[in-house]
């Protein structure tokens, strides 16, 4: 992890690892590319026809392509609402990951003290733990906190599991930091938070990066804990809101399918942007660096 | 992933030594992440572990009844019968995934490895539906296989195969497989990129000795690439394991908690979420059994997560 991935020979110009492909290895390729595609194109097309046309030409483009199912959703259906909150709990849980994550990679990544081997290893624990079981201590917490059914009690949790990744993650990056650089500006008198925030940090930026996105899509996307935390409507993030939605409008299908694609939209959109990292990023811990 | 970061392990930490007000920073340092970690995990999962020898009436604790809840999961009715239901389901929903999944991965990394004309293309596409909500995924797929309206029955029809229309998500028989593969839509692009990576791993010298050697390209597949892409399989297999075990949103939104029809779609999360909030129609409700079914669950994942880790430390070793 600490070194820069060792991803992929062919797509950065090395050598192709097998030879002789062919015809077939295109179409099997394709094939597999459209069985990807065909049901997020046909999802979009979806949200622009009326229930009717869907049902009698599901395949064709609209007829006329109407916006006025996207607007229902957004307003009518409290999607506004949902992003909103899905806003707020994705980036401050994100943002806590990388300030508390950073924070602790550094001393144990740059300094050696007793239970510091101990620290790190009761973090590393964390990856293997499954958080969802201990799903009814945490509503009694969070009842006892009184968090229930407030935006804290998701970032809370949602930061406190991105931990253990993110210490890993980045106490390997501070260890691979070479030592003089701290030393150095410890000589030249440099504070301890200054050495970090304008030293240390900027250096390890990459893995900052992988950090981000390593939570970011789970956390946007994840269900489970708001079902068990959220009750008021005005505070359901959007996995946790379309459910109602779908409740709501279940014969009303261009609608169904605008709050579809509008609800795929903010994810594709930034993954079509920064697709590599999104491969890098999520796949990190499964493919050795 | 740790061997690299191990074998920088001594350098730079040593000239540090510690003392008191490096002390206090470290401290500083340490402390968020520390705090915010014992209290929302550490603690949930130990308390977890304990609930379950304890008794209970709604969400208030009673006595400690030490295995009884044990006891009733395993041999009173309905328990008993619902844990090996879900228990079921779970198992054939790692197999069918490993089966299929799994293996249409390897081909597609197999044949991306080739370097095709639009590789780079083809990742991108093929990971796509992996940043994808399992919500959105399920949602829309239910849309698709709906019996009357849907495409995928439209299709079926369309192209003279109307003997196989049927109400895929509605039909215990087909229920279960059909949301396997609703998965297997969403997560292929995963295991397809971490065994393409795996691949493009394998040291050029390694491949270029066994074609000095007139190996074929299957000999070179066979021989050269498939052994040393086992910590990639045995990663993926573990995480499918993880996966097919802590099955959860996928049949929620589709089949609803009670894992239907007729507890067809049953998996232990669902089974585990009803005894902790009670089943909305039959007001089931009980924290005894539940913890007791999560207390299985947290000692099969680990375990099997502790095991993998073990082989994979070991092949590290005999690869170095």
């Amino acid at each position: 992890m600490s070194a820069p991935p060792a991803w992929g020979g062919t797509e950065r110009g090395g050598p192709a690892r097998l030879r002789g492909w062919s015809p077939a290895t295109q179409a099997v390729l394709l094939a597999n590319a459209v069985l990807v595609l065909a049901p997020m194109v046909i999802m979009g097309l979806s949200a622009f026809k009326s229930t009717r046309e869907i049902f009698q030409n599901p395949f064709g483009l609209p007829e006329v392509w109407r916006l006025e199912n996207f607007s229902k959703v957004w307003v009518e259906a409290h999607f506004a609402l949902y992003f909103r909150n899905s806003l707020i709990v994705t980036a401050a849980s994100v943002a806590i990951i990388l300030a508390f994550g950073a924070m602790a990679g550094y001393a144990l990544g740059r300094f050696r003290f007793g239970g510091g081997d101990f620290l790190y290893l009761y973090f590393l624990s964390g990856l293997m733990l499954p958080v969802r079981l201990g799903i009814i201590p945490l509503f009694i917490l969070m009842r006892d906190l009184r968090l229930l059914d407030t935006l804290w009690s998701l970032i809370l949790i949602y930061a406190a599991s991105g931990l253990p990744s993110a210490v890993f993650i980045l106490t390997g990056f501070f260890r691979t930091l070479p030592g003089d650089l701290d030393s150095a500006a410890r000589i030249d008198g440099a504070g301890e938070w200054l050495i970090f925030r304008r030293i240390m940090l900027p250096l390890v930026r990459p893995a900052l990066v992988i950090v981000a996105v390593y939570n970011l899509i789970p956390v946007w996307n994840d269900f489970f804990f708001p079902l068990v935390f959220i009750q008021s409507d005005r505070l359901k993030t959007l996995p946790l809101g379309m459910t109602a939605f779908f409740g709501q409008y279940y014969t009303d299908w261009a609608t169904l399918f605008a709050g579809l694609t509008l609800a795929a939209v903010p994810v594709v959109a930034l993954y079509v942007l920064l697709s590599q990292h999104f491969i890098r990023g999520l796949t990190a811990g499964a493919v050795k660096g | 992933m740790s061997g690299s970061t191990r074998s920088a392990d001594a350098r730079p930490r040593a000239g540090l030594s510690v003392h008191t007000g490096r002390r206090l920073w470290l401290v500083f340092f340490l402390a968020p992440a520390t705090v915010l970690f014992a209290v929302f995990i550490t603690y949930p999962i130990l308390s977890a572990l304990a609930f379950s020898v304890y008794g209970w009436e709604g969400i208030g604790r009673r006595g400690f009844v030490g295995l009884q809840n044990f006891a009733r999961l395993f041999s009173t009715y309905p328990y008993s019968g619902l844990l090996v239901n879900a228990f079921w389901h779970n198992a054939v929903v790692f197999v069918i995934t490993m089966l299929l999944q799994n293996v249409v991965a390897l081909a597609l990394a197999l044949l991306l490895a080739r370097g095709p004309w639009g590789t780079r293309l083809y990742r991108v596409i093929f990971f796509l539906p992996v940043t994808l909500s399992l919500i959105i995924v399920g949602f829309l797929w239910a849309l698709f296989l709906n019996p009357v309206f849907g495409i995928v029955n439209t299709l079926l029809v369309a192209s003279g195969l109307s003997a196989l229309a049927r109400p895929w998500l509605g039909d215990p028989q087909t229920a279960l497989l059909t949301l396997t593969l609703i998965n297997a839509w969403r997560w292929l692009g995963f295991p397809t990129i971490v065994f393409l990576a795996g691949i493009n791993a394998v040291p050029d010298e390694y491949i270029e000795a066994a074609r000095i050697d007139g190996a074929s390209e299957w000999a070179v597949t066979r021989h050269v690439i498939f052994p040393l892409l086992a910590p990639a399989v045995t990663i993926i297999v573990l995480l499918t394991f993880i996966g097919s075990f802590n099955w959860f949103e996928l049949p929620y939104v589709v089949q609803g908690v009670s894992g239907g029809p007729n507890r067809s779609t049953d998996v232990l999360s669902l089974f585990f979420y009803r005894m902790a909030f009670g089943e909305v129609d039959t007001g089931l409700q009980d924290i005894g059994i539940g913890s007791a079914v999560a207390v299985l669950m947290f000692l099969l994942l680990v375990s099997v997560s502790a095991a993998a880790a073990v082989f994979l430390r070991r092949r590290e070793v005999e690869l170095a």
